[in-house]
């Protein structure tokens, strides 16, 4: 649950709490007019009032995860120098033997839940995207609402991938604190992917432990039946040695919410590289048009001063076809100075857009920075004491054990 | 982006179902699916020739040992002292003390072998010093009990250490086989130390005290090989007769044993695999602490608390192999003599019925009038003693094998709950000093915010 303050002039100063509460299996008919089942996801918001601090449902709705995909995409696509929080993942990775791969396991269902409202719950707590029409209405409108975000056309306006990646590769002189930045997050996937990879091969191998214990209790029993006077020690310890073996379960299923907190920042990394291309590209952009404006200038120099330093089309032309006019130059020149102010324009407001964006892209950037300390900190602090309460359920089932033990 | 869909096959971690006994509380052992036993414990005996027992391959150069010093009795570790004290039953009248070390690899051009130092150390006035030190090879020790067995047929003889080498290993003979040997070996000779009757058994004796040459003279004498052959084919076909008429007690007696081998069996098995789990959980924990640390040189903030992190993993890592070696030594050993016990008293049960069966079948003789009556009543009556006489030698002895075994099991077990309350308590107490360390940090923190 998360309080949050509304100041857009369609919301009243109230506080808002959102949860996604409930998941249900469903199944319906997709684009192909084919069968396909799916879970969906009730949303519920409630406003809660100043003066008696009474929560009171204001808006329920189900969303799918593909809605809440197409609410991220968009999300992307208008807010670029924001770090936009990921959703949880598409399809279960980095298990374990234990826990399932399928999407329908209702376990599964359980973390994504989670998941999904915290997600929610990051872009109602984020000063900017909380005040984004888009996710107001996925909150509040249910029917309609994905041809509303089709309808801003915001799928035109994404940079293409091809773009991007040429940007990437061509840059110049982009800010050294995104490719420091980018760096970052390329070893942070890749650590936490290592991290996330061995921790479920640890969590198999205590699971194994934990789980073959069990089988003395079966054993000691059956053993107890013919002893007179071990018989009752060797069944209570039996019990305890079930006991120590079942409590692996609950131990296990903590740790998995530890995994996802881990997971959420892994995916982090992929938003944060996603700022760092919208800079690059636009920094490019700017790169181009500086050097348009350039050899334009340059052209208009030559023209006026009558001396050919570079090569250009007329020139060639002008050789094979003969000298232009005096008229005909004028005019080019003319031209030339026309495009040279419009370029000098683009590229002032250019320069003024690349450097808002690196200012912005820049606040939010140390927004999530702080916001990633604290939250893996105490994703660390919480990961202590799940051991620390592991350890206490050891210690109170060996003591058992022993106890018995000794009175065999 | 990198992840990964472990399909990893499916693994069971119950037992096959059986086996008599009272309702476990509490519902059914949460185990999903069952497997035969076979894929629980993965043997491959190899067999070897008898000859062959001791036969190696070194996986490393073996230096001849000065055979010369003496070196004063040494337990071999004080868990072992613990069970040496727990074995006598009047522990102020031990007299007499053995101890076996010093593993040696020997290589003659027809073969190599190992042979164990032996140290006795006595005050008993039959033997004619007070001190001495013997070497044997695995094949001595196999006399001596055969010799045993002979002498005190119904006496519950201690168990040897395998003859064949189990979950094949790469090399037949490494360091951890040999000093497993070693002191099971040196469990042997103190628990026939410690029993009231075979202490003091002559081919014992000997065998603690004869040098090499007068030793192997002494062994080439007594029943040849194809002699005890033969009396064991005739053996088998008498004791299924000796089965019938079997006494009350005894039935019990045979029942418990039956019981009892199955269940320690079980035991055996579930300990080993419990070993194996905990070395595999070891060997990924040991890959998890440093990747914090490699986090740790990406991050400013977090590096301190990444660190931390990855110190208690590490000791946490110890406090495992802490515990794994509490086990080795303390549980396994006690649970897989007592699984070779279980053999033991098998055959004694055997031998017990044979003797049986040899007085019943002279008396079905003697009611059918088949042979001269009066021979037949002289040996009824040798027989009828022989009977007795076996009889209250396995009662007796049952009694004392049954406390020890109690003794023993209680120890075992109990030691191995100690152990993973000390590994919990380790890791409880590493965690909670990073927890406090953060906390202060914390305080520390928002104090300085104040300011």
């Amino acid at each position: 649950m998360n309080f949050l303050h509304m100041t857009e002039s369609n919301f009243s100063l109230k506080k808002i709490e959102i949860s996604v509460s409930e998941a249900e299996k469903r199944t319906g008919r997709n684009a192909m007019n084919m069968q396909e089942t799916y879970t969906a996801y009730l949303i519920e918001t409630r406003s809660v009032e100043h003066s008696d601090g009474q929560s009171v449902l204001t808006d329920s709705l189900w969303r799918r995860y593909s809605e809440f995909e197409l609410l991220r995409n968009y999300l992307l696509v208008y807010y670029p120098h924001i770090v936009v929080p990921p959703l949880p993942e598409k399809r279960a990775e980095f298990v374990w033997h234990k826990l399932s791969a399928d999407n329908m396991d209702p376990d599964f269902v359980e973390r994504r839940r989670i998941g999904l409202e915290n997600f929610l719950l990051r872009l109602a707590s984020h000063p900017i995207l909380c005040r984004d029409k888009i996710f107001y209405l996925f909150l509040t409108q249910e029917g309609n609402w994905k041809e509303t975000v089709n309808e801003t056309g915001f799928q035109l306006k994404a940079d293409s991938r091809l773009k991007a990646l040429n940007a990437t590769f061509r840059v110049k002189n982009p800010d050294k604190r995104f490719i420091e930045l980018k760096h970052y997050s390329d070893e942070l996937q890749s650590v936490i992917s290592h991290l996330l990879r061995v921790r479920a091969r640890v969590a198999d191998r205590l699971y194994g432990v934990y789980k073959v214990h069990g089988n003395y209790g079966r054993v000691f029993s059956e053993w107890s039946a013919i002893e007179k006077e071990m018989g009752d020690g060797l069944q209570s310890a039996g019990h305890h040695m079930d006991v120590y073996a079942s409590s692996i379960d609950d131990i296990l299923e903590d740790e998995e919410h530890y995994a996802d907190q881990l997971k959420e920042y892994l995916f982090y990394a992929e938003a944060l590289r996603a700022v760092c291309r919208k800079h690059e590209l636009m920094q490019y952009d700017l790169e181009m048009a500086a050097q348009d404006l350039a050899s334009k200038k340059q052209q208009c120099e030559e023209l006026a001063t009558g001396t050919v330093r570079t090569f250009s089309l007329k020139g060639m032309t002008t050789k094979l076809f003969g000298q232009e006019t005096p008229e005909q130059r004028e005019a080019r020149i003319k031209m030339l100075e026309e495009q040279i102010k419009e370029g000098e324009q683009q590229l002032k407001s250019k320069n003024l857009e690349g450097r808002e964006f690196v200012k912005n892209a820049w606040a939010d950037i140390e927004r999530f920075k702080e916001q990633k300390n604290h939250d893996l900190k105490e994703a660390l602090i919480s990961y202590a004491v799940m051991q620390i309460s592991m350890c206490k359920k050891g210690i109170q089932v060996w003591t058992n054990a022993k106890e018995c033990f000794s009175k065999m | 982006m990198e992840g990964e869909c472990r399909a990893s096959q499916a693994r069971s971690w119950g037992l096959p179902a059986g086996g008599a006994g009272r309702d476990s509380p509490g519902g059914d052992a949460p185990l999903p699916g069952s497997i035969s036993s076979s894929a629980l414990l993965q043997t491959e005996v190899l067999d070897l020739d008898e000859d062959e027992d001791d036969l190696e391959v070194f996986s490393k150069d073996a230096s001849l040992m000065d055979m010369n010093s003496f070196s004063p009795l040494m337990p071999t570790s004080p868990l072992s002292m613990i069970n040496q004290v727990k074995f006598e039953d009047e522990p102020d009248l031990k007299d007499l003390f053995i101890t076996v070390d010093e593993p040696e690899s020997h290589v003659t051009t027809i073969e190599t072998f190992i042979t164990y130092r032996i140290i006795t150390k006595t005050s008993r006035g039959e033997f004619d010093s007070s001190e001495f030190e013997v070497r044997r090879r695995y094949q001595d020790f196999l006399w001596l009990k055969e010799k045993l067995e002979e002498a005190h047929p119904t006496l519950i003889i201690p168990p040897l250490p395998e003859k064949f080498i189990v979950k094949g290993m790469v090399e037949r003979f490494n360091d951890d086989f040999i000093e497993t040997r070693r002191k099971a070996l040196h469990k042997f000779l103190n628990r026939i130390a410690d029993h009231p009757t075979l202490t003091f058994n002559e081919d014992f004796k000997i065998f603690l005290t004869a040098e090499a040459w007068e030793f192997s003279s002494h062994k080439k004498q007594g029943p040849g090989l194809l002699s005890r052959m033969g009396q064991s084919v005739r053996a088998v076909a008498l004791s299924m007769k000796g089965v019938k008429s079997r006494p009350e007690e005894f039935m019990e007696m045979n029942n418990f044993i039956e019981i009892f081998s199955h269940k320690i069996n079980l035991i055996d098995k579930i300990s080993q695999r419990i070993y194996k789990e905990e070395r595999e959980y070891l060997d990924e924990m040991k890959e998890y602490g440093p990747i914090h640390i490699l986090w740790s040189a990406s991050e400013e903030d977090l590096a301190d608390t990444l660190k931390s992190v990855a110190s208690c993993i590490d000791e946490c890592c110890k406090a495992t192999e802490k515990r794994m070696s509490g086990l080795s030594e303390a549980l396994l050993p006690v649970v897989h003599e007592y699984v070779l016990y279980s053999e033991m008293l098998m055959a004694v049960m055997k031998r017990r019925d044979q003797i049986q069966a040899e007085l019943d079948s002279k008396v079905e003789a003697l009611t059918s009038k088949k042979a001269d009556t009066d021979l037949l009543t002289e040996e009824i009556g040798k027989l009828e003693d022989k009977v007795e006489c076996a009889n209250n030698a396995l009662k007796a002895d049952w009694d004392r094998w049954r406390q020890n075994m109690q003794n023993d099991i209680k120890s075992a077990f109990t030691n191995m709950a100690e152990e993973n309350i000390l590994y919990y308590e380790q890791c409880l107490a590493t965690w909670e000093s990073f927890l406090t360390s953060q906390t202060d940090l914390h305080l520390e923190e928002a104090s300085e915010d104040k300011l």
